[in-house]
């Protein structure tokens, strides 16, 4: 099965489920296939860094957590009328999905310019340790943010509204959410073929030859990064709005490897990777999660058996290409 | 004024010296060949040129210090490299080989595919899958891509089948035609003055000799490059 067949019935397979349980009166499998978007569209980005680009982020929770924070912080301004102060401006909270979505990517955006410029300057394990030292450090700050939530995080009444729909219907929110999911692949997808893309991925295999063609590997990545961490962002404002809550769970490094897990499983560099990593995740931990406490040892052995199996992961399995990064 | 000067350059590796004072000078248009034994520097003058080490003495580009570029800056001034050993990015396919390094210019993907056409007939494969030959004629054509103002070969057609290498000196020759400036690294004085109408040849990190081909008389010939 050729790559483009994989990611189509991918996308497929996403969109019939909540329409079959729509149709099935099955309200909570609508809400898991909302959250295995949501966490497809967070490893979207991780994998135009991680994939395309080789940067192996151990971070990226923090831009996860960033988005979630945003929504959490704007939304609960807008129910309890209290104005948010920045500085000498008082501005009003929001429950506007759009609004927050651009606050989100903006602020995870400048968080990746930010840890990027700084992490990109080294390599191999101590780009993972520097990004996985920024991580921690927005985890530990929030867990003492006492103004949102400090450890406990902080509850929204009502989902955010979306200016047309009812976000409050599950198959309504899982619409929008595989919309913007939709939107990222194609945007991941034009990237690959685009000369920034292919420039980015030359970066990776030999960052010398890319310099002697005129282009600078560390600007490339910088780049990869900070769209990375914004779609990664936009994700968590989504997660936040899904589960109507936001604690630092979400900038923790755990969070940072399930989503480097969700990569690999579907299969690293693949348009359908992500998202195929979700819709498993997802689907193993509700129904073994449902069987027994300790899942993620199933979850761990499958995982050992793609990398050392399968290193295209589930993607290179269904198009019997294995790891094209050799 | 020529488009690039080299002026007394030194360079080290580490505490080792390597060049000890290389002059050359590549006009607009010209071919060039720097020749010499192995171990006398020319891939360490290339290096330097290119911005990849450190080195000191005057090293210009029309008009501009390379001093003070770095490499990736240098490579956008105008100047093309095609490494030693026919490095490819060895997962793109050929077009995108050719893609990522593309900048705007007279070399586009047609004149590229034009001059190589088993590049042409080979777009969707991958760059590893190549020959060595079309691996050497791929990273030509990247570097070509990028439209540079001074073309640098070092050893282009090294470890070629002589078909190949003649297939690659022919379009070396066609490119120079085309009023692009040339800097050929080769060992062959004879297949290089094909291509080039003026010679420097480095002995132990220096300057040994420089002049036209023409007056590159066989016993000098033996003497420095030793063939």
């Amino acid at each position: 099965m050729s790559e483009r067949w994989v990611t189509l019935a991918a996308l497929a397979a996403l969109l019939a489920l909540p329409l079959w349980a729509l149709a099935a009166d099955e309200p909570f499998t609508i809400t898991l296939a909302t959250r295995a978007a949501i966490l497809a569209l967070a490893a979207t980005g991780l994998n135009i860094a991680l994939g395309t680009g080789g940067l192996v982020s151990l971070g990226h929770a923090a831009f996860f957590g960033i988005g979630g924070y945003a929504m959490g912080i704007l939304a609960s301004h807008a129910q309890t009328f209290a104005p948010l102060s920045l500085g000498p401006w008082e501005v009003p909270g929001t429950q506007s999905m759009p609004v927050i979505w651009l606050v989100a990517i903006a602020a995870s955006a400048l968080a990746a310019l930010a840890i990027g410029a700084l992490s990109l300057r080294t390599a191999g394990v101590y780009f993972i340790m520097i990004t996985l030292a920024f991580g921690q450090m927005f985890f530990y700050f929030a867990t003492s943010w006492r103004a949102y939530g400090g450890e406990d995080g902080l509850s929204i009444w009502v989902r955010n509204g979306f200016p047309g729909l009812n976000t409050l219907v599950p198959i309504q929110f899982f619409g929008l959410c595989f919309a913007v999911l939709l939107l990222a692949m194609l945007l991941h997808g034009r990237l690959i073929r685009a000369p920034f893309g292919l420039a980015l991925d030359a970066a990776r295999q030999a960052p010398a030859r890319v310099l002697a063609v005129g282009l600078s590997p560390y600007r490339l990545q910088l780049a990869a990064f900070v769209l990375s961490g914004a779609i990664t962002g936009l994700a968590g404002a989504l997660y936040a709005d899904l589960n109507r809550f936001v604690s630092p769970a979400m900038l923790s490094w755990q969070m940072s490897g399930e989503l480097i897990v969700l990569v690999i499983l579907g299969g690293v560099g693949r348009l359908a990777g992500p998202l195929i990593g979700a819709g498993l995740f997802v689907a193993l931990e509700h129904w073994l999660g449902g069987a027994t406490e300790y899942w993620h040892a199933w979850l761990g052995a499958i995982l050992l058996a793609i990398v050392l199996f399968a290193r295209g992961g589930i993607v290179g399995l269904l198009t019997g290409q294995g790891d094209r990064r050799g | 004024m020529s488009l690039l000067t080299v002026e007394n350059l030194t360079a080290h590796y580490g505490p080792a010296q390597a060049l000890f004072g290389v002059d050359l000078t590549v006009d607009e248009g010209e071919a060039v060949a720097l020749m010499g034994r192995n171990g006398m520097g020319k891939s360490t003058t290339v290096k330097a040129i290119c911005r990849m080490i450190g080195s000191e003495g005057r090293l210009t580009f029309d008009g501009q210090d390379l001093h003070r570029l770095p490499s990736h800056r240098a490579a956008r001034a105008g100047i093309g490299l095609v490494p030693e050993g026919r490095r490819c990015f060895r997962d793109l396919t050929v077009t995108e080989n050719l893609l990522a390094a593309a900048r705007r210019g007279p070399w586009d993907l047609p004149r590229i595919e034009a001059l190589f056409p088993r590049l042409a007939e080979r777009r969707r494969q991958r760059a590893a899958s190549l020959s060595g030959g079309e691996q050497q004629m791929l990273a030509i054509g990247r570097a070509l891509a990028t439209n540079p103002r001074l073309l640098i070969l070092d050893e282009a057609t090294e470890g070629l089948a002589p078909l190949v290498r003649q297939e690659i000196r022919a379009a070396i020759r066609q490119v120079r035609d085309g009023g692009m400036a040339i800097l050929i690294i080769d060992k062959s004085p004879r297949e290089l003055a094909e291509v080039a109408t003026r010679a420097v040849i480095l002995a132990r990190g220096r300057t040994a000799w420089s002049g036209p081909f023409a007056e590159l008389t066989p016993d000098r010939a033996e003497a420095l490059v030793g063939v």
